[in-house]
C-alpha cells in the first residue's frame, strides 16, 4: 500500500522478531571490503521475493534490513492472481493461499442500495483465484521462512545503509549496525526500501507526482461477522454521509475498513481510537470489535524518472507509489521483482549484456505509469476536485442505477492485472491471430489435468525460457537452454477441457516462446528453429 | 470515423428546442446536473473515444476563441 502521511496510533505486536548477528564481513578492518554480486536493501515483500528468486537462479544475495522484525499493521492485504503465480514459482504460493482469504467478487453500493457487483475471475480453469487477502506480516513471515531453505541468501537484520558510492564496476555501501559501521562492495544494489527510500535520496533522485488532499482513515478491526468474503465499497453510505467506505475481510477475523475523511480533518484527533470507534460502530451497527491497527493516510501517486541509477536499481514502492484502491502497490512491486530477477541473473552470468537491464526500466516504468493512471482515476472519482467533477460523478452514480454504461463508469478501484509491455524484447507477430496473449502479455493459466495447471508445468521445468507448443506430430528442436512444454500428441500434456488451446488461440503446430517471468516473447503458427532462436536472442537483449 | 460537424438533423430547430426545453424551469445547479448526465449519455452512445476527444476539442477551442475575442474588445 502507498504510504504518504502515516500516523500510526496503535502498533500491532510484532509477529516475528529476528536477531541481529555479526557477520564476518564486519571484521575486515584494514582489508578491502567484502565483494558481493547482489545486495538487496529492504526485506519487505518485494526484497524478500527478489532475493528468493535470485537464489533459486543460483545467485548469492545479501539482503539487508534496518529493522529486526516483521509487524506493524496489515498494510498491503490484497495479493493478485499474478502475485500468487509468482509466489508459486518461489515455493510459497500454497502457504499464502492456505492462510489467505480467497475472493473474486466485489460489490459497489451508493447510499444504502447496491449499484452493481463484479467478478474478477468469472471463468474456471485457473489454479489461482483473482485475489487473496492476507496481512502483509504473514506474507513476509512466509517469505522469511522460505529463505531459511536457501543458503544463497544472507539475510542481515539491523543493517542500515547509510552511505552509497557509485563506482564503474559496482557500488560501495556503508552499513550501520548495533556494533558499528562496516563497508561492502556490490556489483549491483537493488533498492526495495519502500516509499520513503533512503537509497533514493542517496542517489539524489526526485520522486515527484500528485498528492491527494483528502485523508483516508484505515483501520483493521477484529470481530466475528457474517459478511461474505467480498470487497464492499460504498459511495455516500448512510453511516458515513458524503464520503466513501470500504470493507474487506482478512484472515483471523480481521477486517480492513477504509473511511474517506475530508482534507481538513485534524489527523491528531481523527486517529484517536475514541474518535475512530464511533465511526466504525456506525458502519457495523455494533461496537463489538477490537482495533488491530489504525492509520491515517494522504495518498500520493508518483514515480522516479529512472528506475536505474548507475548500479543501483529501484523496485517496488521506492520506485513508484500509488493510492491503494486497486491493489497496485505490493502487486506491482512483486511484478518488478519478477521482471528484474531473471534479467539480473543473466547479466551477472555474462549471458546478456548489461543493457538488458534497461528493459526492466522500460517495461516496469510503463507498468508504473499504467498503475498510477488507474489509481489516480479511482482516487479522483472518490474525491472529486471541483464542483463540476462532483456533478459528473453524481450523474454517473445516478445513471448507474438504470444503465449498464453508468455501472461501468463507477470507479471504486480498478484492481490490479498484469500490465502488457510494448517492449524491445518482444518479437512482433508475423502470423494471423484472433486471440491468445500477444507478445508483451503475461501467459494465461489453464488446466492440463485434474488439479494440475499450465502454470505448474511452466514452473516445474525451472523458470528459464520455455517453448509452449501444440503438437502437430512434428517435433521441434528448440535452441539450447529453452525448455519445452508440449500440449497434445503422444508425449505431450493433456488439454482435457480444451482451454489451453482456446486461451492460446492454438492450432496444431502453434508455439509460444515464454520468458522466464511468464511473459510472451514471441509466438508462431509454424515455428522454425531459426525464428525461435532469433526471438530468444532478442528477448535476452542480444541484438 | 471523424467527428461529424455537418448538419445531421432534418429539423435542427427541433433538436435545439428539445435541449432548451429540458432546461426550462431548472435552477443553474439543476441545469448543470442535467447537462452532466446528458453529456455522459451521449458520449456513451457515440462510443468512440476519438470522436469524443474531437468533440471536447471543438467545444474547448470555441471557449478559448471566445475569451480571446472578449479580451481584444476590451
Amino acid at each position: 500500500m502507498a504510504q504518504a502521511t502515516t500516523l500510526q496510533v496503535k502498533t500491532h505486536q510484532a509477529k516475528t522478531q529476528f536477531g541481529y548477528r555479526r557477520h564476518p564481513d564486519q571484521d575486515r578492518a584494514g582489508q578491502s571490503p567484502a565483494e558481493h554480486p547482489v545486495v538487496v536493501v529492504g526485506a519487505g515483500p518485494v526484497g524478500l521475493s527478489l532475493a528468493i528468486d535470485l537464489a533459486q537462479r543460483g545467485q548469492r544475495v545479501v539482503l539487508l534490513d534496518d529493522a529486526d522484525r516483521i509487524g506493524e499493521g496489515s498494510r498491503a492485504i490484497c495479493f493478485s492472481k499474478r502475485s500468487l503465480e509468482y509466489w508459486d514459482r518461489l515455493g510459497v504460493g500454497d502457504r499464502m493461499v492456505a492462510k489467505g482469504v480467497v475472493w473474486s467478487v466485489g460489490r459497489i453500493f451508493h447510499g444504502d442500495s447496491q449499484l452493481y457487483q463484479f467478478n474478477l475471475l468469472p471463468e474456471d480453469g485457473h489454479k489461482r483465484p483473482a485475489f487473496i487477502n492476507l496481512q502483509q506480516y504473514y506474507a513476509e513471515a512466509y517469505l522469511v521462512d522460505r529463505i531459511q531453505d536457501l543458503p544463497e541468501v544472507d539475510l542481515r537484520w539491523r543493517n542500515k545503509v547509510t552511505a552509497l558510492e557509485q563506482r564503474n564496476d559496482g557500488v560501495a555501501l556503508t552499513i550501520e549496525t548495533p556494533e558499528g559501521a562496516y563497508r561492502l562492495h556490490a556489483q549491483y544494489v537493488i533498492a526495495c526500501d519502500g516509499a520513503r527510500s533512503s537509497l533514493r535520496q542517496m542517489v539524489g533522485a526526485e520522486f515527484a507526482g500528485q498528492v491527494f488532499e483528502d485523508q483516508f482513515l484505515i483501520a483493521d478491526v477484529k470481530m466475528t461477522a457474517e459478511f461474505p468474503t467480498e470487497r464492499w465499497f460504498w459511495f455516500d453510505p448512510p453511516f458515513h454521509a458524503g464520503r466513501s467506505a470500504l470493507l474487506h475481510r482478512q484472515p483471523d477475523d480481521v477486517w480492513r475498513i477504509d473511511l474517506q475523511l475530508n482534507r481538513y480533518a485534524d489527523p491528531v484527533l481523527e486517529k484517536k481510537p475514541e474518535n475512530v470507534r464511533p465511526r466504525i460502530a456506525r458502519m457495523l451497527g455494533h461496537d463489538k470489535f477490537e482495533f488491530e491497527w489504525i492509520s491515517l493516510y494522504k495518498f500520493q501517486c508518483r514515480r522516479m524518472d529512472r528506475f536505474i541509477h548507475g548500479r543501483v536499481i529501484f523496485a517496488g514502492d521506492s520506485a513508484h507509489q500509488v493510492s491503494p484502491f486497486g491493489a497496485r502497490g505490493a502487486n506491482s512491486g512483486l511484478e518488478d521483482a519478477e521482471n528484474l530477477s531473471w534479467k539480473l541473473d543473466r547479466v551477472l552470468r555474462g549471458i546478456s549484456p548489461a543493457s538488458l537491464l534497461e528493459s526492466y526500466h522500460a517495461e516496469r516504468s510503463m507498468a508504473a505509469d499504467e498503475n498510477i493512471r488507474e489509481s489516480t482515476r479511482s482516487t479522483d472519482f472518490m474525491a472529486p476536485n471541483s464542483h463540476q467533477e462532483a456533478r459528473l460523478r453524481k450523474a454517473v452514480l445516478s445513471l448507474a442505477k438504470e444503465t449498464e454504461f453508468g455501472k461501468r463508469m463507477v470507479n471504486g478501484g480498478r484492481l490490479s492485472v498484469p500490465c502488457s509491455y510494448d517492449s524491445p524484447l518482444s518479437s512482433p507477430d508475423a502470423d494471423a491471430w484472433c486471440g491468445g496473449p500477444s507478445p508483451g502479455c503475461s501467459m494465461l493459466d489453464a488446466p492440463i489435468a485434474e488439479q494440475a495447471y499450465l502454470t505448474d508445468a511452466f514452473r516445474d521445468g525451472g523458470t528459464d525460457f520455455t517453448l509452449l507448443s501444440f503438437s502437430n506430430g512434428a517435433a521441434i528442436d528448440p535452441p539450447a537452454g529453452v525448455k519445452q512444454v508440449r500440449i497434445g500428441g503422444g508425449s505431450g500434456l493433456a488439454d482435457p477441457s480444451g482451454l489451453v488451446a482456446k486461451r492460446y488461440d492454438a492450432e496444431p503446430g502453434t508455439a509460444y516462446l515464454l520468458r522466464p517471468d511468464g511473459y510472451v516473447a514471441a509466438r508462431f503458427r509454424h515455428p522454425t528453429r531459426e525464428a525461435i532462436a532469433a526471438a530468444l536472442s532478442r528477448a535476452q537483449g542480444l541484438n | 470515423m471523424p467527428l461529424s460537424t455537418s448538419s445531421n438533423f432534418v429539423r435542427p430547430d427541433d433538436a435545439f428546442r428539445a435541449v432548451v426545453e429540458a432546461h426550462r424551469g431548472l435552477t443553474e445547479e439543476q441545469s448543470a446536473d442535467l447537462d452532466s448526465a446528458l453529456v455522459l449519455i451521449l458520449a456513451n452512445h457515440i462510443g468512440d473515444i476519438d470522436v469524443l476527444r474531437e468533440a471536447i476539442g471543438l467545444a474547448r477551442r470555441r471557449m478559448i476563441d471566445g475569451q480571446q475575442q472578449q479580451q481584444q474588445q476590451q
